[in-house]
């Protein structure tokens, strides 16, 4: 087994693997650093900039950027808290979040973060825009009202033969998620509640399930995001 | 010192606000001896009858009316609250957003399945009605705001909570459980 490297994290010292990246590393010490386009084991796409913290005087996102030996990072700090929820209050105004009317409410973790940075009320206006969802997948509801453009989809559902079943279109503020109809009817019922899951928001939804949890007991009703991190160690 | 006055009204909302406001059981008895009802649904008061301290404010703002309520809100409360999604963000009926009043009304009046008897093909379009606005609007965005309780509806214990905090000074507590957006 290689050396592990020690680092720092609001002068609390912590270690690493040789090349894991900083969001990782912090939560094997216990440390949560919020995120919403990061997965364990995908690629990091540092899209949604919440991971921000500081190292030597410099915003980084803490997803794609590997520890280093003797590395001072903040991470809690007002500014950087403030930042984390300007984006996503930014969020929460550039697509259209009618909580109360989502299937994905308590178990979301765009909300989530807002109940942890206890939003209430976007500081920004909002932009209502109209976006097209797509219901012709026979197991999945894309929604992109809600899409907050993590691409976590695109990253990890894959068909066996390692193709895209999701992907990107239209450029700039336009983007979209577009799902392949045809690899799309071919998902078995794992598959698409893989894709459901994967998704952080309720872009993404699986048919005929509904509002299947009640109230108080979904994943972020009572525990706030993050807090299963923090408990460890 | 005479008691805090508190005014309250229903916009574009559904009453659950003010359901959850009556949601708090019991400690409706020690609201009513801590505060006095002026304009409201719940005592029926229909117009100010004097300035007010608190102003609860449910629902966004969808037609001309609800933007005159408003105002009128600002002008006659001292401190006035958002409550709920529909105050805060517009919620369901701000879902229209986006798509042009005229189809709106059509689809409503006009092409809808539910749509019978209206042969003549009419959209209700009387001066006594008031205009309905080219989106809905959250009530921050038609005058100045100063708290936000959020919630479909905002759970009674934060309602209640806090009220609790502004009449008596302190501050407000905000357990993880009570801000919820559904």
């Amino acid at each position: 087994m290689s050396e592990k490297i020690k680092f720092t994290i609001d002068g609390k010292e912590c270690y690493a693997e040789p090349g894991q990246n900083v969001l990782d590393a912090a939560a094997d010490n216990g440390v949560y650093i919020p995120s919403l386009c990061h997965v364990r084991g995908l690629i990091p796409a540092g899209s949604c900039r919440i991971c921000n913290v500081k190292i030597a005087g410099r915003n980084m996102t803490a997803c794609t950027t590997p520890v280093e030996e003797g590395m001072e990072i903040e991470n809690d700090t007002a500014e950087l808290q403030d930042m984390r929820k300007a984006i996503v209050e930014m969020l929460f105004v550039e697509g259209n979040h009618f909580c109360p009317a989502c299937e994905k409410s308590g178990n979301c973790e765009l909300q989530a973060l807002a109940y942890r940075f206890q939003m209430m009320v976007p500081r920004f206006p909002y932009e209502f825009p109209l976006r097209k969802p797509d219901s012709t997948a026979p197991k999945l509801w894309i929604e992109r009202n809600r899409c907050i453009k993590c691409k976590r989809c695109v990253r990890s559902i894959k068909t066996a033969d390692g193709k895209n079943i999701f992907a990107f279109r239209k450029r700039g503020h336009e983007v979209e998620i577009q799902i392949d109809h045809e690899l799309a009817a071919q998902m078995t019922d794992e598959e698409a509640k893989k894709a459901a899951d994967i998704c952080p928001v309720g872009s993404i939804l699986y048919k005929e399930k509904g509002f299947s949890e009640p109230i108080g007991t979904r994943k972020f009703d009572k525990n706030a995001i993050g807090s299963d991190i923090e408990k460890v160690v | 010192m005479s008691k805090p006055v508190v005014a309250t009204t229903s916009l574009a909302g559904c009453f659950g606000c003010h359901m959850s406001i009556l949601d708090i059981d019991e400690k409706i008895l020690d609201l009513v001896e801590l505060v006095e009802f002026n304009k409201s649904p719940i005592d029926d008061i229909k117009e100010f009858t004097k300035p007010c301290d608190i102003g609860l404010i449910e629902g966004g703002c969808c037609n001309s009316e609800n933007v005159h309520v408003l105002k009128d809100f600002r002008k006659n409360c001292k401190i006035l609250i958002s409550l709920g999604e529909c105050a805060i963000m517009g919620g369901l009926p701000a879902l229209r957003n986006g798509i042009p009043v005229q189809e709106c009304l059509e689809e409503a009046y006009l092409n809808g399945p539910s749509v019978s008897g209206n042969k003549k093909g009419i959209l209700p379009n009387d001066d006594e009605l008031p205009m309905i606005l080219d989106k809905v609007y959250p009530c921050h965005e038609v005058v100045k705001i100063d708290y936000y309780l959020p919630g479909c509806p905002p759970r009674a214990e934060l309602i209640w909570e806090a009220l609790a905090a502004l009449i008596t000074g302190n501050e407000l507590k905000l357990p993880y459980e009570v801000v919820k957006f559904d």
